[in-house]
């Protein structure tokens, strides 16, 4: 319907006979935009900044807010107890280390990956919305690394809180100050990586299909199988005191990965059976070799798989 | 000044041939761009978006180069898809404020863009509200305002009024009409029925399969074309009669007279004529041409393109000829 682009501004009552109109019709017409248009760094941050608060459902509707949340909460609240047990017990160091923290909670964290990173792009694929992003200035770049970002980011924000908690913990219970914060570093540099390998396997995986039931159902499935194998045959392997096979195996999970990172790197006490971190110095730079290439193998996969999209 | 210009402009893949040396010039105001599905419509659009690179000849858009300077393009550039991209569980408004922040607007001009937009439009309540529940027509609109908000110098609509209803269809009409007249934005807009474009647009391209079949201004399509379609209830061998009296170019095709609109008094005659002939008046609409006329090149000759939907000699490049433009005159 073509409305005219007339709001009548309700003018004082009818005015007495003979008196002259008072109404007065405000047409208010098309207004050019003169203003700044902020080019493609800036649609790239405002890209960002929408994905980021979407993987939170903030800026959608209160349905898509109550998982994340929940997660948050399930990844805040065992850090809160073990601060409670430690200021309230006077115990000396915290119960986990900043290392270990993320691979405990390994679970809650596939559990936000699987449930965002399909929220995050295959929603723009189902309701087929990617041919406006790129009609606009923004490039296929400019689309995948803002979503990746965006993931990346709030997977940090996931992991890096609890840290936080537990480090403030700490100083409340007056525990080795020096101590408490290269143990909270180390912990940050550990799930600055996690977060990265974690967005980039979930994206690719999302990436592959606009239905977001399979996207969540797979990337469920190749955290939580890739993970099961692992420990199961390195469980065989410590059973047979093969401690060189269980370190080279964590290569091949995500989040053995990091540890085995972690445990090689940043002097983490390693939660593969045995403590078998990689056996040696080479080993050692194998899982940070595979860890970096992998993230930018992910990065180049969503590079590729946009390269068709276009406009239809 | 010219708005779009492509030079012998060629668009292959392995096995077809989607553009082939076209080479068209748009002007400022609305032009329709006419032609079959596959006909090469959307591989133009992406060409002019600097998407897809041509095979070969050149194209620009607003004096800029589509191979070079393609995100420059986009950013002065509104582009409104055929299909469905909407977000069900996001609002009009939170999406259109995201779509002009994409487009460059810093967040506050963004969100006065969006709601002056989203007006022009004519979505007012319901902007609040998750798109998912939105009806065709809406739908389209939104579509729209997300290729409007950032005040492009130029819009690309492609197959707007698919999947409306013929009175939404005449609404986006007047809408689009609008985009030009009332916001001086010029208007590339594809369609594959001629008949609705014929109105809407100042040019006319029609194109088919990839080549460039014809480019006009509209008033040439429209000479001598009108014809008006009669239905009465009875008798309508005494109103041929009584208006072949009138001096009417008349014919009878099954039940509907065809009458040759000579000038508006065309309409009164008629009228008067059924009035006095105490009959009912079942139908009275404006015939116009449709696509497969163009294939003839005999604009005069509309009488027997328009004799009848499907009995009309139907040319087979024509195939998609559809559905008879007829559209309510008064």
């Amino acid at each position: 319907m073509t409305q005219p682009d007339v709001a009548a501004v309700p003018g004082p009552p009818p005015a007495a006979p003979g008196a002259s109109p008072t109404d007065v019709i405000h047409n208010i017409g098309y207004r050019e935009y003169e203003g700044p248009r902020l080019g493609r760094a800036y649609a790239r941050k405002s890209l960002f900044s929408q994905s980021l608060r979407g993987a939170y459902g903030l800026g959608r509707s209160a349905k898509s807010k109550v998982l994340p949340m929940i997660l948050l909460g399930a990844m805040c609240a065992p850090a809160l107890i073990m601060v409670a047990v430690t200021v309230f017990t006077h115990m000396t160091h915290l119960p986990v280390a900043y290392t270990r923290y993320a691979v405990i909670l390994q679970a809650v964290i596939t559990l936000f990956v699987a449930s965002q990173a399909p929220q995050s792009v295959s929603r723009d694929l189902r309701f087929k919305t990617t041919p406006l992003y790129f009609s606009r200035p923004i490039e296929r770049i400019d689309y995948v690394a803002a979503k990746f970002a965006a993931l990346a980011t709030a997977l940090f924000l996931l992991t890096a809180l609890p840290l936080l908690i537990l480090y403030v913990g700490a100083l409340l219970a007056k525990l080795d100050f020096g101590d408490q914060t290269a143990g909270f570093a180390k912990g940050l540099v550990s799930v600055v990586l996690l977060s990265l390998l974690f967005a980039g396997i979930g994206l690719v995986i999302a990436a592959v299909t606009p239905r977001r039931g399979f996207g969540v159902a797979a990337i469920i499935a190749v955290f939580v199988i890739s993970y099961g194998a692992v420990s199961s045959v390195q469980g065989v392997a410590a059973s047979q005191e093969n401690y060189d096979v269980i370190g080279w195996l964590g290569l091949f999970s995500p989040i053995t990965l990091i540890d085995g990172f972690q445990t090689w790197f940043l002097g983490a006490q390693s939660a593969f059976p045995e403590a078998s971190g990689p056996p040696n110095a080479g080993a050692g730079l194998v899982y940070l070799l595979i860890l970096l290439g992998v993230v930018a193998a992910c990065f180049g996969l969503l590079m590729r798989r946009y390269r068709k999209v276009g406009l239809s | 000044m010219t708005v779009i210009a492509t030079e012998s402009l060629s668009k292959r893949y392995p096995r077809v041939t989607a553009l082939d040396r076209l080479t068209v010039d748009v002007t400022p105001g609305v032009t329709g761009l006419v032609g079959a599905n596959g006909a090469g419509k959307s591989t133009l659009i992406k060409i002019l978006l600097g998407l897809s690179p041509a095979t070969e000849g050149r194209a620009r858009v607003l004096g800029l180069d589509v191979a070079t300077d393609g995100a420059e393009i986009r950013g002065l550039v509104g582009y409104m898809p055929e299909h469905d991209c909407l977000p069900p569980d996001v609002s009009a408004t939170e999406f259109v404020v995201h779509m002009a922040r994409m487009s460059g607007l810093p967040p506050t001009a963004a969100r006065e863009r969006t709601a002056d937009t989203l007006r022009h439009v004519g979505l007012y309540e319901e902007r609040y509200r998750p798109m998912g529940g939105y009806s065709t027509g809406m739908k389209q609109r939104v579509k729209l305002a997300q290729a409007l908000v950032h005040d492009p110098k130029l819009v690309l609509l492609d197959e707007p009024t698919n999947g409306l209803d013929p009175a939404g269809r005449d609404e986006m009409l007047g809408l689009i009409r609008r985009v030009h007249t009332d916001f001086g934005i010029s208007v590339l807009v594809t369609s594959h029925l001629l008949g609705e474009l014929e109105r809407t647009s100042d040019h006319i391209v029609v194109i088919d399969g990839g080549k460039l079949l014809r480019a006009s201004s509209t008033s040439e399509f429209t000479q001598a074309t009108a014809s008006l379609a009669v239905e009465v209830t009875d008798r309508e061998h005494d109103l041929l009669a009584m208006l072949d009296a009138a001096g009417l170019t008349v014919q009878a095709s099954g039940h509907l007279l065809l009458v040759d609109i000579a000038d508006d008094g065309t309409y009164d005659l008629v009228r008067d004529a059924v009035a006095q002939l105490g009959v009912g008046l079942a139908r009275m609409e404006q015939r116009r041409h449709r696509i497969a006329e163009l294939f003839t090149d005999e604009t005069d000759e509309t009488d027997e393109t328009d004799a009848g939907d499907g009995a009309g000699t139907t040319p087979a490049a024509a195939g998609t000829a559809q559905e008879g433009d007829g559209r309510d005159a008064a």
